[in-house]
């Protein structure tokens, strides 16, 4: 006999969402000029609230309040003081972590325990790693008295959304940096939910302030002429934009864009633990992540009773509320990033790939894509070659090492890769093979503050975390 | 010209340095080095769209090799090639003397820092990477490393003074990482570059790792910008602003890695790890710790 599962909602009460959301700017919140918009829960495609949009008097504004902040308070700070407002923040995190968990599975699709067990406490993390650095820069390798470089204008995608908040503004403020953020148009909420976290922090006014928008806001922050720093993760088509329009400025720049990685299993891999990895790197947070393992290539005399095994696995996969607490796959952030899934996938069988997906029901309302899989790929497929940013895996097979080498790295991307495998010397040579910033062997999707995270190629550039994200916020002085 | 014993000395050809050969501009084209008062030194190579495609062809092909490379043995490859340019070190004062028109003094000050640079650099093989990576202590069971990698191919553009030792600041930084390179020597001083690219023939530089071009590298570097297989673009010898936006620019096609020089380069000074992070990338290994 087959046991259900009972429902295990998460419940919503411990988050107060308002009917509407200002901009925060110089430490409160203020209305923006622009044409109001709406974020909705992709899970239900109710309207959770109404969002200001700035406009470019708004941008003025933001930046000028951060140059304010720099010049006036900030810049004067001790190293020991920027860390301990850190430190505030990392505690509010948490103390506030189930709240921000609720608000970022309603706005975002993602499952509860995504949002609870990873997003939000590694967001807290990261606001602990840095505030630690905060008086230690001189440490750091990057001279003995290195400078912040003045206002940072950071813009962050809809896949982790406080997360990627925390990627981008703990280490400008550690450093001693301004920043204006802007959260993406589908999941504004929890950056504005952790602009209240500044105000109980008492950070001073204007050090971080939070304009909501849509691509048009995010291109006039970038060309505003006194922002110093541009910070941005997303797709690289919007990344080679921002990087075409800083051109000629003297604004420093770090991209985070798509990836297309490469998850290596060979023939002697432990593979039940493969299989897990395979589900989570591809299937965590529903595929919406540039660094997921959307590649398998699985070596040939094991290709199909791995292909056996993960569809059982597959089978076992909960799609649904991402508030219930046994959910593994949540909702799809928009309908556009649906439509996008959904035109790849026919893509993918139009030019003859083999798809799969596990008998699975399909929520009335809201955005949602079955776990799927592709075999029969080859390199020259749309699937296999195009970021999907969904739950879809596209599965080649390869011989010999030097083979899956070649088949990896034959991407413009080069932002991760996974190496399944139980002979120790093989991962070392495999790792050094790969071209892309993080290699995950015999694991996959971990991240750390301390772990520095970013690509090669056509992956962006610069990091995130570690001593080594710190040198993007960094300004040293150089003879030549 | 004669000499003093009335010999009429036998002249060299200057030309471009592609894959570990001395090839002529496929254009057919050169144009005239000059001392400092305009007077005819040299016919050189004018390199042109088709040069700087074969270029890259060839350092894509040593990237493979060079990469790979033991970084002891890039550090005795950068020191072999400083050892060949002492011993041309009187040659090279004579260059840049004709070339810049400085004094004795300060050509000899300059040949002495190149070679100096190249050991400064060939000595940074063996440790770059213990300086900018390390191993990161993550919440977790987890063995988390970070190392730095060469970034490819890199197109370089050396300054026009000192012609010599802006030329070797530039390119020492970029292989010895393992990186391969294509340099544009300086379009106003260019003499010093030839023999400089007679001293890597010479020196053990695996064929194509370093490639030297000289022209214009406003008509150059465009065509190297906008190419895919380049994966990064240092910009010390450009100072027109114009060019270097439109290069920048150009290099967001295939997300190039840029690295601009300080206004006013003192390339005397004792140099900082900048120009080896510029062209490197970070790599972050993870490994699960059990029994």
């Amino acid at each position: 006999m087959a046991f259900d599962y009972a429902p295990a909602p998460e419940s919503t009460a411990i988050v107060n969402i308002k009917s509407s959301y200002d901009l925060f700017i110089n430490g409160e919140f203020t209305p923006g000029g622009g044409t109001p918009f709406t974020t909705i829960n992709p899970a239900t495609e109710e309207v959770l609230a109404t969002i200001s949009e700035a406009n470019q008097v708004d941008v003025n504004r933001a930046v000028a309040s951060a140059r304010r902040a720099y010049d006036k308070t900030w810049s004067k700070l001790s190293g020991a003081d920027r860390g301990k407002y850190l430190f505030r923040i990392a505690r509010i995190m948490q103390e506030r972590g189930r709240e921000l968990a609720v608000l970022e599975s309603l706005d975002n699709g993602k499952p509860i325990k995504e949002s609870r067990d990873v997003d939000i406490p590694i967001a807290a993390a990261h606001f602990f790693y840095h505030a630690g650095w905060a008086d230690k820069l001189e440490f750091a390798g990057y001279g003995s008295n290195p400078q912040a470089l003045g206002v940072a204008a950071q813009i962050i995608p809809w896949n982790f959304p406080l997360l990627m908040l925390a990627w981008k503004v703990a280490p400008a403020l550690a450093t001693g940096n301004t920043v204006v953020l802007k959260p993406a148009e589908t999941t504004p909420l929890t950056a504005l939910l952790f602009a209240e976290i500044c105000q109980q922090a008492d950070l001073p006014p204007g050090v971080v302030n939070i304009i909501t928008g849509a691509g048009e806001t995010g291109r006039m922050l970038v060309e505003h002429p006194d922002v110093n720093k541009v910070a941005f993760t997303g797709s690289t088509e919007v990344g080679k934009a921002i990087q075409r329009q800083v051109a000629g400025t003297n604004k420093r720049l770090t991209l985070e864009l798509g990836g297309k990685a490469a998850n290596i299993i060979f023939d002697d891999a432990p593979i039940d633990q493969a299989i897990e990895g395979i589900v989570n790197g591809i299937y965590f947070n529903q595929g919406h992540v540039c660094c997921a393992g959307s590649r398998l290539l699985l070596q040939e005399s094991i290709a199909e009773q791995t292909i056996e095994s993960l569809k059982r696995r597959l089978q076992t996969l909960r799609l649904g509320d991402p508030l219930d607490k046994n959910t593994d796959i949540g909702a799809i952030n928009s309908r556009e990033q649906l439509n996008r899934i959904i035109d790849l996938t026919k893509s993918g069988e139009d030019e003859g790939a083999e798809r799969w997906s596990p008998a699975c029901a399909i929520p009335d309302k809201g955005f949602w894509f079955a776990p799927t899989i592709f075999t029969n790929v080859t390199q020259a497929h749309r699937i296999a070659r195009e970021e999907i940013f969904g739950p879809v895996l596209s599965v080649l097979t390869f011989r010999t090492p030097d083979e899956a080498v070649e088949k990896a790295n034959n991407t413009q991307y080069g932002l991760s890769a996974g190496i399944w495998t139980e002979k120790g010397s093989r991962i070392l040579w495999m790792a050094n093979k790969m071209r892309a910033g993080v290699v995950w062997a015999n694991t996959f999707n971990r991240f750390d503050p301390a772990s520095p995270f970013g690509g090669y190629k056509e992956s962006g550039f610069g990091r995130e975390g570690g001593v080594q994200g710190l040198g993007a916020y960094l300004n040293v002085e150089d003879p030549s | 010209m004669m000499n003093n014993n009335d010999r009429v000395e036998i002249r060299k050809t200057h030309k471009l340095f592609i894959g570990g050969a001395f090839p002529r501009s496929e254009s057919g084209r050169t144009f005239e080095a000059t001392n400092s008062s305009g007077e005819f030194l040299a016919n050189m190579a004018m390199a042109s769209r088709k040069d700087a495609r074969d270029a890259v062809i060839a350092a894509r092909a040593a990237f493979a090799s060079w990469s790979k490379a033991t970084a002891y043995n890039r550090g005795q490859v950068l020191y072999r090639i400083a050892e060949v340019m002492q011993g041309r070190a009187e040659q090279f004062v004579q260059d840049i003397q004709n070339s810049e028109g400085v004094s004795i003094k300060k050509a000899t000050k300059q040949v002495d820092t190149a070679i100096d640079r190249m050991v400064w650099y060939a000595g940074w093989a063996d440790k770059y990477a213990q300086v900018l990576g390390n191993t990161n202590p993550v919440a977790g069971p987890f063995f988390n490393f970070s190392v730095p990698e060469p970034t490819g191919v890199v197109a370089a553009v050396a300054p026009d003074s000192p012609s010599l030792l802006g030329l070797v600041s530039v390119i020492a930084p970029i292989v010895m990482t393992g990186n391969s390179v294509i340099a544009i020597a300086s379009y106003k001083n260019p003499v010093p570059a030839i023999t400089l690219s007679e001293c890597l023939a010479t020196s053990d530089v695996i064929g194509g790792n370093i490639n030297i071009l000289t022209g214009d590298p406003a008509d150059i570097m465009p065509w190297l910008a906008t190419h895919a297989d380049v994966n990064a673009l240092d910009l010390t010898g450009i100072t027109n602003t114009e060019l270097i936006t439109q290069l920048e620019s150009d290099a967001a096609g295939t997300v190039k890695r840029v690295r601009t020089a300080p206004a006013d380069p003192d390339f005397y000074a004792t140099p900082t790890l900048s120009r080896v992070r510029a062209f490197t990338e970070i790599k972050t290994v993870w490994h699960p710790m059990g029994v």
